[in-house]
């Protein structure tokens, strides 16, 4: 607390709009009167700007593993370290004012306008007044809102337009790191896949580091860069991205965890014009898909056709052809 | 004003001459005789006002220890139970002895009925508070204090004002009965007029006590509605 630099939060003024590198170091987490830990030596590190998704059937400690870096709960042993310093080395309530959190079931304040929510924290730290106002104005523009919503309260928005309040939210102080807790775990499907896009394409504009637990293997494979798979007892099962996780899984739990069809998401991570031979034509009468496609489209497209090769194309003029093998390897692992 | 109670055998009803003798109000009386039930009409505002300010005193700290600490709630609650049981007229006679007649009295029996529904629905909206609300606000770096401050009150303030809009209206109506100790309120002239046919001063008195209850009722919500903004606000509501 008599540190000046403790006092500026892992950031900093001058380091707002950064992201960071997070890393836990053999982190272990036991509750007292508990014999299994729920944090068992947990060590990787998310590199600046990438979305981890943590991962794990209920009592995998993902949720744990992710209150750790805002120490809502505290290590028993280890550290987790952002941009290179410990989380443990700061005044607990300046750290997560650096902290983007949003929780599934978002928790805006109902008291408070649109704006007043947004604006939480931006307040606490003497903001003024304008800069909060342009901010706030800001944010509802990146999250897709009008803003006139500033003025409205969170009972009058529905449940996908509250989350994308949340993330406003979170994003205000426009802190390098964020974590997410199941964020769009509560949502319907079709709201659910809007703002799961949406925030992609955020994210390319923000760069964050982002924490995103989820329970959903598919919301993983979307949203993250690379995948930490936990096990029951919370130790880490594989960490990588989806490709790896997929292609190769380090055991059977991790496979079970991924799916039987996880052949077919591997498919859909990738686009045929990524695997087509420009040089090789296709036989005339073959079926035709955009270079865009996923091949896991190109593999439906192959199969209800009856062929063995497929013709690929970019702005209508052929670019190359895929083959049934080519796939089918792209599959395996 | 103690002299007015103990005033003539045959109650000096002032200048009558414009009322007929069945008439059910005689509106001549009553402006005739408006200073005095202005009057009292005034310290029936601030014995119940005094009444309902301390009742807030007490019950909004006590509301805020038994939702920091769990174990205080139950003796908190007993005790505001007891003193709300208690009736009335017993509550005063039995204060009487300790402290005395007089204006002392009368609060101390007026606040130890508010007492119990403050301090319940105070503590009802305090643990109210959405828990994704609080975790929200922990995680996003408010201090305890802040949390407080700006989330736990705000939002308990709906359930204040509700306790605070019964037992406003309650204290104006026992006030009324405030007389029977001091001479303040109302209840005075309810006492004086009570056992005569001549009904005016009677009809005077209680209407304007009733009335007193209705308009502060209004003030209540209206302040409630100026304080709660965000508690009407619904889904295509503006």
């Amino acid at each position: 607390m008599t540190d000046p630099a403790t006092q500026e939060g892992p950031v900093g003024a001058s380091h707002r709009g950064e992201a960071l590198a997070i890393e836990f170091r053999h982190v272990t987490k036991r509750y007292p009167g508990q014999d299994a830990p729920a944090i068992d030596d947990l060590s990787l590190t998310v590199p600046p700007g990438e979305t981890c998704c943590l991962v794990g059937p209920s009592g995998g400690g993902k949720t744990t593993a992710m209150k750790l870096v805002n120490r809502l709960i505290e290590p028993t042993s280890g550290d987790i370290l952002i941009g290179g310093r410990s989380v443990l080395t700061y005044d607990v309530t300046t750290l997560r004012r650096d902290i983007g959190y949003v929780i599934q079931q978002v928790g805006l304040f109902p008291h408070m306008t649109i704006g007043a929510n947004i604006g939480t924290i931006p307040r606490l730290l003497g903001w003024d007044k304008e800069r909060i106002a342009e901010r706030t104005g800001r944010l509802l523009d990146l999250v897709r809102l009008d803003r006139s919503y500033a003025k409205r309260y969170p009972a009058q928005l529905s449940g996908g337009q509250q989350q994308r309040i949340g993330l406003a939210r979170a994003l205000a102080a426009d802190p390098p790191v964020m974590l997410m807790d199941e964020p769009f775990g509560a949502l319907d499907p079709i709201t659910r896949a809007e703002i799961q896009d949406e925030f992609l394409s955020l994210e390319n504009e923000i760069r964050k580091t982002v924490i995103f637990v989820t329970h959903d293997i598919d919301e993983a494979i979307k949203m993250g860069d690379k995948i930490a798979v936990l096990r029951p007892g919370g130790r880490l099962a594989q960490y990588g991205s989806a490709d790896e996780l997929l292609g190769d899984p380090v055991d059977d739990f991790v496979a079970d965890f991924v799916g039987a069809d996880r052949g077919l998401k591997r498919l859909s991570l990738r686009s045929v014009g990524e695997l087509a031979d420009p040089g090789r034509e296709a036989p005339p009468g073959a079926p035709s898909v955009s270079a865009g496609t996923s091949l896991r489209v190109g593999l439906s497209v192959l199969l209800a056709a009856n062929a063995e090769v497929l013709e690929v194309t970019k702005e209508g003029r052929p670019a190359g052809a895929v083959t049934l093998a080519e796939i089918r390897e792209a599959a395996g692992s | 004003m103690s002299l007015r109670l103990q005033g003539p055998v045959i109650p000096d009803f002032g200048n009558t001459s414009g009322c007929k003798a069945n008439e059910t109000f005689c509106w001549d009386w009553f402006a005739d005789h408006w200073d005095r039930f202005a009057a009292e009409l005034v310290q029936h505002v601030y014995v119940s006002a005094i009444a309902i300010v301390i009742g807030l005193v007490i019950a909004l700290p006590a509301a805020l220890v038994a939702y920091r600490l769990p174990r205080f709630e139950t003796p908190a609650v007993v005790f505001s139970t007891i003193l709300y049981t208690i009736p009335v007229l017993g509550f005063f006679l039995l204060m009487i002895p300790v402290t005395g007649i007089g204006l002392f009295t009368i609060e101390i029996a007026l606040v130890g009925y508010t007492l119990l529904l403050l301090f319940r629905n105070t503590l009802t909206g305090l643990r109210s508070v959405p828990p994704e609300v609080r975790a929200a606000a922990l995680g996003m770096g408010l201090t305890p204090g802040q949390i407080l401050v700006r989330i736990t009150f705000p939002l308990a303030l709906p359930a204040v004002m509700a306790g605070l809009r019964v037992v406003t209206v309650t204290t104006i109506s026992l006030a009324t009965l405030a007389a029977y100790i001091a001479p303040y309120g109302l209840g005075q002239s309810i006492l004086f007029y009570i056992g005569n046919t001549f009904i005016s001063g009677l009809i005077s008195a209680g209407v304007l006590a009733i009335l007193l209850a209705l308009v502060a009722d209004a003030l209540i919500v209206g302040l409630t509605r100026l304080v709660t903004p965000w508690a009407r606000a619904r889904r295509g509501g503006a």
